[in-house]
């Protein structure tokens, strides 16, 4: 039966050992893709899906149609919390390596993702992130001390200990609560945005999904009814190459681009350079425009690499080349970003290197903030009793009872 | 004899099960090349080819749907849902479709699929890597729900899993994959080297779905239980010092009602213990039976150890885990009753 069998099986382009090639990847020049007016028909944009929309050249200078031309402070604020995000990736990592945490996820090489679309949207749009997109915390200005909270369960910990480290969310910062559970949140920011045009507001709202996510159902309730009701939302898949062990081929990434799975549904793809800040920035200004003014859903493809492990439980150097980060064609954000800058003269590597230290410094300082509202082992703690709060709006009698009961037991 | 631990055990099981016969093949998310993200499946992709091991898009009702053609197509599919919290995409599958193929078209049509899926908490998984959703299963006839409680057991009754034409959700605590815990976090890891179910034959043996296993015995009292909680209920006998019978179910669904009686009618008082929510529970279709089964041989009302019916919550982890405490507790509640 082995010999006979006729199946297809996806592979990487490489494994441990060998060298990293990503001649598969279709990558356009900067400055190729044409811009479309944004009421333009999805099937009159098809290459907008099959192409990737660049801004940033090789020389660090900007091209064509998609530059957003933003103002250089502006640029400096996105490198400052795409630096910031990774400062504090690092600390929870070594944290977690301490055992001070029980889990972490980083973002490393997928920056620009989270935080060029965060300053691209307004702070009234409402973000349904997944578990990689802290950048999206940090661009919405949420502390790095309450984030570091939630990581340690402590008395602080805006999810009052019930959920894993990195399910953060914040009410007034308008960021849903991060459920563990793959693709559930795409098809409820669609409803998000049901909502605000049933209401007659001119909010959004945005989803993010991996690659490997893609396969869940969900993403097709999402893509469904965001073109049925021609819902105000950016639905976003952040193609990072990796699911944990499983390469993108595994969602059928390398056969169309996921990009492509808009035009089945009648909404425009959009397939971009993720780690180019200024094209991620301005893909997401056109989705908005389209999202406001009536034209509907758009599906946003973020071409970027997965530069550190799926989390703190995964050993990627066990299903990819340990150096395929340093191979990714399309480089690291914050370097691109750095560069950019420095060729406009607003930026210089010695200011880079003396924030990199303030933000290492503030990393740490917030994190021994955070220990003093409790760690896993010392400090102040919450009250377990909480657990059966928010059970239900109100507690019914039977939980009411088994916390009694956990309270007297808790002292025999 | 070898010594295994419970992820070895059920590799062993599989290897057998892809050699012995050509029509076994595994899929899940991370199983192949990585070997599962408990490693479970180690090693078998690099023995048994690409083509019988198989990494599976990350959609759980579609690995159990194609199972389920597959299946119908002469194949036996072992599939595995990564965690059992993620099982729920598949959840019209197996209700809708997988339980019930063989009855809607009269026998005519079977899908002789398991479905492995890790379960229960102690490993700081929060809500999303913690849950306990046996009862869930058991509750859906045409399927059958079973969850070992160590090595020798999981390698058996995997083995009889793959080997049945009925679908079985096969339920794995992942708390006891490298070591029976007996409830107290703070006390070092023990290996199944130390435990006598940690001796596993190499070679095929099956131990039978539908059979209890009387682990400890006694006269003062029952603890029916499963999975990790075996391990917590005998240190809480010990512990405690009563002389309880101790059963583990092993098949929930279905279930060795005849162990179970004989027990109860002998200790006259029972205690049953899960670490699944208490509400609607496993637990309760067990005291339903007891009940029915042994009215006039019970001394006392039969107590109830659970999880408490919130959310597995991530910092409290071991408030809500139903640990040696509680089962000494409910001993004493149903001998001083």
């Amino acid at each position: 039966m082995i010999q006979k069998s006729r199946l297809h099986i996806p592979h990487p382009p490489a494994r441990p050992g060998e060298k990293p090639d990503f001649s598969y990847l279709q990558i356009s020049q900067p400055g190729e893709v044409m811009r479309p007016d944004v009421n333009t028909h999805a099937m009159d944009m098809t290459d907008l899906a099959h192409s990737m929309v660049r801004v940033l050249k090789d020389d660090a200078k900007t091209t064509g149609p998609w530059n957003p031309h933003l103002e250089p402070e502006v640029l400096q604020v996105g490198l400052r919390h795409m630096m910031l995000t990774r400062a504090f990736d690092e600390r929870m990592q070594r944290v977690q390596r301490q055992g001070k945490i029980s889990f972490y996820v980083k973002c490393t090489g997928e920056e620009a993702v989270a935080v060029a679309q965060t300053m691209a949207l307004r702070p009234g749009d409402m973000l349904f992130p997944s578990y990689r997109n802290q950048g999206l915390q940090v661009a919405r200005g949420r502390k790095l001390v309450d984030l570091m909270c939630q990581c340690l369960s402590n008395t602080r910990d805006m999810c009052k200990g019930r959920q894993m480290p990195i399910m953060y969310h914040s009410k007034e910062g308008n960021l849903f609560s991060i459920s563990g559970n793959l693709t559930t949140q795409y098809p409820q920011a669609v409803g998000w945005a049901m909502a605000s045009a049933m209401k007659g507001e001119d909010d959004l709202a945005a989803s993010w999904i991996g690659d490997g996510s893609t396969a869940e159902p969900d993403f097709h309730h999402a893509l469904t009814f965001a073109s049925v009701y021609q819902a105000p939302v950016i639905l976003n898949v952040v193609n990072n190459q990796w699911a944990i062990s499983t390469f993108q081929a595994f969602a059928g990434g390398t056969r169309v681009p996921f990009a492509a799975r808009g035009l089945g549904y009648g909404i425009p793809g959009i397939r971009v350079d993720g780690n180019d800040f200024l094209a991620v920035y301005a893909v997401t200004q056109w989705a908005a425009e389209r999202a406001r003014t009536g034209a509907g859903p758009t599906l946003i493809e973020h071409v970027t690499y997965r530069a550190s492990a799926h989390s703190t439980s995964d050993d990627p150097s066990r299903y990819r080349p340990k150096d395929e980060f340093e191979a990714w064609p399309l480089g690291d954000p914050i370097t691109r970003l750095k560069q950019h800058l420095i060729q406009l003269g607003e930026w210089s590597e010695k200011q880079h290197e003396a924030l990199e230290k303030e933000l290492e410094k503030h990393a740490a300082d917030s994190w021994k903030e955070a220990c003093t509202y409790g760690t896993m082992s010392e400090g102040p703690s919450l009250d377990p009793s909480n657990m059966f709060e928010d059970v239900f709006k109100e507690m019914p009698e039977h939980l009411k009872k088994q916390r009694e009961q956990m309270l007297a037991e808790g002292e025999k | 004899m070898a010594q295994m631990n419970m992820i070895q055990a059920l590799n062993s099981a599989m290897d057998i099960a892809l050699s012995k016969d050509p029509a076994v093949v595994l899929m899940g998310e991370d199983i192949g090349y990585f070997g599962g993200v408990f490693r479970c499946t180690e090693g078998l992709q690099r023995k048994h080819g690409e083509h019988r091991v198989l990494d599976a898009p990350i959609a759980e009702g579609g690995i159990v749907a194609t199972a389920i053609g597959m299946g119908v197509n002469g194949m036996r599919p072992v599939v595995e849902i990564q965690f059992a919290d993620y099982i729920y995409p598949a959840f019209d599958q197996i209700v809708s479709e997988l339980a019930r193929l063989r009855h809607r078209s009269a026998g005519d049509f079977y899908a002789p699929i398991t479905i492995r899926t890790p379960c229960g908490g102690g490993i700081r998984g929060g809500q999303t890597h913690s849950q306990s959703p046996e009862g869930i299963f058991t509750h859906v006839s045409g399927i059958k729900v079973v969850m070992p409680s160590n090595p020798y057991d999981a390698k058996g009754m995997l083995l009889s899993a793959i080997e049945d034409d009925d679908p079985v959700v096969f339920f794995e605590p992942k708390r006891i994959y490298n070591g029976p815990f007996d409830g107290d976090p703070d006390k070092p890891a023990r290996p199944w080297s130390t435990h006598p179910k940690g001796e596993v034959p190499e070679g095929h043996y099956t131990v039978p779905i539908g059979k209890a296993a009387i682990v400890r015995p006694g006269n003062a009292a029952t603890i029916i239980t499963y999975g990790t909680m075996v391990h917590v209920a005998e240190a809480a006998a010990e512990k405690s010092g009563i002389d309880a019978e101790i059963i583990d179910v092993r098949s929930m669904a279905p279930l060795d009602v005849d162990t179970l009686r004989s027990s109860v009618e002998k200790t006259g008082r029972c205690v049953i213990v899960h670490e699944a929510t208490r509400f609607g529970g496993y637990g309760a279709e067990l005291s339903a039976t007891v009940q029915e089964e042994c009215f006039w041989h019970l001394e006392a009302p039969i107590q109830r150890v659970t999880g408490w019916d919130t959310p597995y919550p991530h910092a409290f982890e071991w408030e809500y885990f139903p640990g040696q405490k509680r089962i000494i507790n409910a001993l004493r509640a149903v001998l001083e009753a």
